[in-house]
């Protein structure tokens, strides 16, 4: 009836684990019951829950990435504790098995739970806007997207309490991922979790690529697109070239699991060499997927608070593109110490080297974009200016890696750690909270507070080097990665060290948190009411903030690059149009819970072999999907009066403050 | 395709074709062209395993000893014939005769749905003889492989049926043949992997 | 505030670098063989050929974020100037020599430390079979009959040629202090190259995360002395017990922190055999067990504690 399923699945006898979940229920039922005093829940299912707008869908992602960093930084920090306790075989305080799951989760958690959604949320927040879309192409199918991804969170949560989670490291290597090796459900959580994500992802990978191939406002051509879009369109190039890859990789290790199959294992012909081959084809374009829409972010930053154009536009759209293509051709510097010989190690090394020149293009256009302009030094260009420093220091052990002879030394050691949390924290995390900082008022209408924001920047940045300096050099040390207990004790100073950093870091996310909560607050203070705070140049800040749901009144016309700021310029923007048109829009659909819900109940009964509740969520989901098809009832037309309406009451207000945007002195104003 | 698409958009853009609809049938199009894509790459990964495994017999059977070539040569006419009917149903989807549609689309069902009995009478046979997907490498990528597609086409014989009853109820509106559009794109799509899965798995491990 | 706290966070990492660097010795940069010191100096040319872009890249954000700041009034203001052929062509052209070099570095060192390649010396080479297993490592020399676990010994001067296999999962075998590491995998035979060229004690591990007792998954590696060395070999051939295929059965079980062990005397074979038992014909017997029948079964999910039946 319930499978592998007892209760002796929860694990009572493990104190850190039951502490968090009475934590965790706790909070939770905190939450749930404010929610329940504020009688919000029917103002949260249908403004938010069953929401087709892409704003709120990516806001909603964008919280779902915050928490997840939270879990994800837990399992850090108790990482970092029990590696500067577990010194001369000293045992630390976290079993092995423990442990494992915890540097497995760590790495699951923040690559698909923590950095995806805030990636997929800042493009579905940004990206309608800055073409000039009113949403994306398939907005129910964005919203499935979304709950599938959170039915994905879900899963992984519930590993930490019912049964356990992989104990494998991040990418589950077969044979030690085989049935025989890790014969627990925790594996099984691991594929499913991310099957559920992974279908989510490729999904709105489609429609974000149809979104900028067809949706944008007349006039603007590809190379009239923002950058920020640009490094959207090759992410989601990348997502849908890559991502079937790993569907594949995972459904045969499950086949390997759940049927007998024998793609992976030792035994019976099975190649645990082509796992690893086909899950890199996935995992490196996946990294430049995440770092790609960062540098998209950057871009915009770095040229609107220097007060001018980027600079080479142009070497910007092909460095991007050829960052895409060449991504996909380096996937075996992942495991060059698996004997393919030189000639294969060299082409590899050679092709993942040749990655840094549009990389190094990058950031040189990002300089000369700040020369002879008028930085602004706000929270989100101080974020990009550590990341343009970390960044490139990261790169470098980065292209010393791809030597094959280097990393025969380097491989799997924690300078390897070093290096991509240096490229994923300061390409990637860096990346996200400067947008997050730049683009929280356009969704909110009021800016993040300064002061907090400079306290969390400081913290990461400093915290990023004090964690991470010594890993550098515990590898040069020999050190090896996702040791639980170690015996030479000269490691220790180092690995204390690295504590103290992460303890930095966590004031970093902390001040994040401050940040927010006072801002919210002081909302009042720091209302923006021109929709366009930073003084921007793109489409996105020409509407107001929040954007009314239809984003745009009336679909602005686009001659050049930066067609907001050339609007500034010649006093075109904030035009008070006489005639408004009927607007079609897509109306909200409870469709996308449900299918992410039957598909959540899906994959926990695959974890756990109930076959009668997998066969109830497969047909919950199909169900939907067809009744979801039957609907006639999806969209609809707002009046144009009503546009009107809502146009004027906006426009009083901005029109009033248009004077204050004057670019220049906005400069003068902010610093 | 990539760069004349986006030539193309471009056009439609900069001619101020009114793309406000969040539904029009190009973009659903474009979009199912990207998803048949993606989902060619899953198949790509497929035959690479199968193309990997494919000596990984360990002792037990091959494919010469397994395949019988008249056999799937029946499948492989079912598959194309299903593909001609389809056309001929999206014919008189475009004439705009919704019985014959419905009727050529039943047609479509009857092949299909016996292709895929087969399939599964053909799985159910090698089980039986022990040589299921556990007794080998080659055996586990030969199923799987076979089985996506197979699986790929009951989920067609699905959609078909949901298309029958759709052209029923709504007769061929925009949206029934926007739907009609794709599920044809899709049914040509499994017909071109299963030509590769008969010229890659089949005979090049009978021949 | 910003320059303060700017200037003393780079006075500050600067600091602390150089008590870093200097407080420690770094093992991967202090070889004691030859494929290791060719590997460190390696190392230490991409590093200096990359600084050569990095350093001007990192001192130019800096510079140009401060001189360009909103409040300097006094720096030029070019608010709409954003090409410059001159300038964009120079971006490409630096890191492209500069990738140009290190490809051509890349392409000739992939050779000659490539892990495969057998190293130039007038001695014949020795040869240690090295197996994998949970969570311990066996060690076997072909020429010598005898098998350890968890150390080895080799004279300095001669070349090691290591035959690399797993009867488990995955591992890698590394000795920092000498160079290259390479995988072990079940059903392959990896090979591996190395040689000692000052006698110690080095710290060897694996590499790749295997399980629950990975972490206890370290050897020593001692070179010494030909006289040292022969001294090791009679103490193992001393040891009163032998490898046979039920000591290996035995021995295969997963379990933690094994103690250093001797073996007098090997099975002939045992090494392919470990390989041979995970690639062909099915009814090629698994070691250690009775029937081949046995071994064909499809192992059960419980069946890690007799993974090696």
């Amino acid at each position: 009836m319930f499978g592998k399923l007892s209760l002796s699945a929860i694990p009572y006898n493990e104190p850190i684990i039951m502490g968090t979940l009475l934590m965790v229920t706790l909070a939770g039922a905190a939450l749930l019951g404010w929610v329940t005093y504020q009688r919000k829940w029917g103002y949260l299912w249908s403004e938010w829950f069953t929401t087709v707008d892409h704003k709120r869908i990516g806001v909603m992602y964008i919280i779902m990435a915050l928490l997840m960093l939270l879990r994800g930084f837990a399992d850090a920090i108790m990482m970092r504790g029990q590696q500067a306790m577990a010194s001369a075989d000293a045992a630390g305080y976290l079993p092995a098995h423990h442990y494992d799951q915890i540097f497995t989760a760590h790495g699951d958690i923040m690559i698909f739970f923590m950095a995806m959604p805030f990636i997929t949320g800042l493009m579905n927040l940004v990206v309608p806007l800055q073409i000039g879309a009113r949403d994306v192409a398939y907005p129910f199918l964005n919203s499935l997207s979304y709950w599938l991804t959170a039915g994905g969170v879900v899963l992984i949560m519930l590993s930490m309490f019912v049964g356990d989670f992989a104990a494998t490291g991040w990418l589950a290597y077969p044979p030690l991922s085989e049935l025989k090796f890790s014969p627990t459900v925790g594996v099984d959580y691991y594929i499913w979790s991310l099957q559920l994500s992974g279908l989510g992802t490729t999904l709105s990978g489609i429609n974000f690529i149809v979104t900028i191939l067809r949706m944008r406002t007349p006039g603007m051509t590809l190379m009239k697109m923002p950058v920020f879009t640009w490094t959207a369109l090759v992410t989601n190039i990348l997502i849908v070239a890559a991502f079937p890859v790993l569907t594949v990789t995972l459904a045969l290790l499950a086949a390997d699991r759940y049927l007998d199959m024998h793609f992976f294992m030792n035994e019976l012909g099975g190649n645990a060499m082509m796992y690893v081959n086909l899950i890199w084809i996935w995992g490196h374009p996946e990294v430049y997927i995440l770092v790609l829409p960062c540098f998209g972010a950057y871009s915009e930053i770095i040229a609107t608070f220097s007060g001018k154009p980027l600079f080479g536009y142009k070497s910007m759209v092909y460095a991007t593109a050829g960052i895409g293509i060449l991504s996909f051709l380096v996937w075996l510097h992942h495991f060059f110490t698996m004997g393919s010989g030189a000639d294969v190690n060299a082409f590899f090394g050679i092709m993942t080297m040749i990655i840094s020149v549009p990389t190094g293009v990058k950031l040189f256009n990002w300089l000369f974009t700040m020369y002879r302009g008028r930085v602004r030094l706000t929270v989100p260009v101080l974020w990009t200016i550590g990341f343009m420093v970390t960044f490139t220091v990261g790169g470098m052990t980065g292209v010393l890696l791809a030597v094959p002879g280097a990393d025969f030394v380097l491989h799997n050691s924690v300078f390897l750690i070093a290096h991509f949390h240096n490229v994923i924290i300061g390409g990637v995390v860096f990346g996200c909270l400067a947008a997050m900082n730049y683009w929280f008022p356009k969704a909110f209408g009021f800016k993040l507070e300064e002061r907090f924001g400079k306290y969390s920047f400081w913290c990461w940045l400093v915290g990023f080097y004090v964690a991470f300096v010594p890993l550098y050099i515990l590898g040069l040390k020999g050190m090896t990665r996702r040791m639980n207990h170690y015996v030479n004790p000269e490691w220790q100073p180092y690995l204390v060290v690295a504590l103290i950093g992460a303890v930095i870091i966590m004031a970093g996310i902390g001040f994040t948190i401050l940040q927010l909560v006072v801002s919210v607050r002081n909302r009042a203070e720091n209302r923006d009411l021109t929709g366009d705070p930073w003084g921007g140049r793109t489409l996105e800040w020409s509407t107001s903030s929040p954007p009314p749901f239809y984003n745009f009144a009336v679909l602005p016309h686009v001659e050049e690059l930066d067609q907001f700021w050339a609007d500034k310029e010649h006093k075109r923007a904030y035009k008070r149009h006489a005639h408004y048109a009927d607007i079609h829009m897509p109306r909200n659909t409870g469709v996308g819970v449900f299918m992410g819900g039957f598909g959540t109940v899906l994959g926990f009964a695959m974890v756990w072999h109930i076959w009668w509740l997998a066969a109830f969520g497969l047909l919950g989901m199909v169900a939907s999907f067809i009744a979801r098809a039957y609907d006639t009832n999806v969209d609809y037309y707002v009046p144009g009066a009503e546009v009107e309406k809502i146009e004027r009451a906006r426009l009083v207000p901005s029109q009033k403050l248009v004077e204050h945007v004057d670019p220049a002195s906005a400069g003068q104003k902010v610093a | 395709m990539s760069s004349s698409t986006i030539t193309a958009t471009h056009d439609t853009v900069s001619h101020g074709v009114d793309h406000e609809h969040h539904d029009d049938g190009s973009k659903t199009l474009l979009g199912f062209w990207i998803y048949l894509m993606s989902d060619c790459l899953i198949f790509s990964a497929l035959f690479a395993t199968f193309a990997v495994l494919s000596n990984a017999t360990v002792g037990g059977p091959n494919g010469k000893e397994l395949f019988d070539l008249s056999y799937v040569l029946g499948e492989t006419m079912l598959l194309l014939v299903s593909s001609f009917t389809f056309g001929v149903a999206m014919l008189n989807m475009h004439a705009g005769h919704r019985n014959k549609v419905i009727g050529w689309l039943f047609i479509t069902f009857l092949f299909g749905a016996a292709f895929v009995a087969m399939e599964i009478h053909e799985f159910a046979h090698l089980i039986h003889e022990g040589a299921g997907p556990d007794r080998s490498a080659f055996l586990s990528s030969y199923f799987t492989l076979v089985g996506t597609h197979g699986l790929h086409v009951t989920c067609g014989l699905i959609w078909i049926v949901v298309m029958m009853d759709m052209i029923r109820r709504y007769g061929l509106n925009d949206a029934v043949t926007r739907r009609l559009s794709c599920l044809s794109l899709f049914w040509h799509f499994l017909d071109v992997v299963w030509i590769c899965v008969f010229t890659i798995v089949y005979l090049r491990g009978v021949l | 505030m910003n320059k303060r706290s700017l200037v003393s966070a780079l006075r500050w990492s600067c600091a602390g670098l150089t008590v870093f660097l200097s407080g420690c010795n770094m093992e991967v940069l202090s070889p004691k063989g030859d494929v290791g010191m060719q590997e460190k100096s390696l190392i230490l040319i991409a590093l200096g050929l990359m600084l050569v872009v990095v350093i001007p890249v990192i001192v130019m954000t800096l510079v140009f974020a401060w001189r360009y700041r909103a409040s300097n009034t006094k720096a030029t203001y070019a608010p709409k100037w954003s090409h410059s052929t001159a300038i964009e062509a120079v971006v490409w052209a630096i890191p492209c020599v500069i990738i140009a070099i290190l490809g051509t570095i890349t392409w000739r060192t992939s050779h000659t430390l490539d892990p495969y390649k057998p190293l130039e010396s007038k001695v014949k080479p020795i040869t240690i079979q090295v197996v994998s297993l949970d969570w311990k490592w066996l060690f076997i020399y072909p020429d010598y009959g005898i098998a350890s676990v968890n150390e080895i010994a080799f004279p300095t001067d001669v070349p090691v040629h290591f035959e690399i296999t797993s009867d488990s999962v995955m591992n890698a075998f590394f000795i920092p202090q000498l160079g290259s590491q390479i995988y072990a995998m079940a059903g392959m035979d990896t090979q591996l190259n190395l040689i000692a060229n000052e006698p110690g004690t080095y710290a060897g591990l694996s590499t790749n995360y295997s399980g629950a007792g990975f972490s206890d998954m370290h050897f020593n590696a001692i070179a010494t002395s030909q006289q040292g060395f022969s001294d090791w070999i009679n103490k193992a051939k001393a040891s009163s017990v032998n490898l046979d295929v039920q000591a290996y059965h035995t021995l295969a079980q997963p379990s933690e922190k094994q103690p250093v062990a001797y073996y007098a005397a090997v099975k002939p074979g045992l090494f392919n055999n470990i390989i041979q038992q995970y690639m062909g014909d099915m009814s090629m017997s698994r070691i250690g067990t009775q029937s081949p029948a046995q071994a064909s079964a499809i192992p059960s999910s419980n069946d890690h504690a007799k993974a090696s039946e």
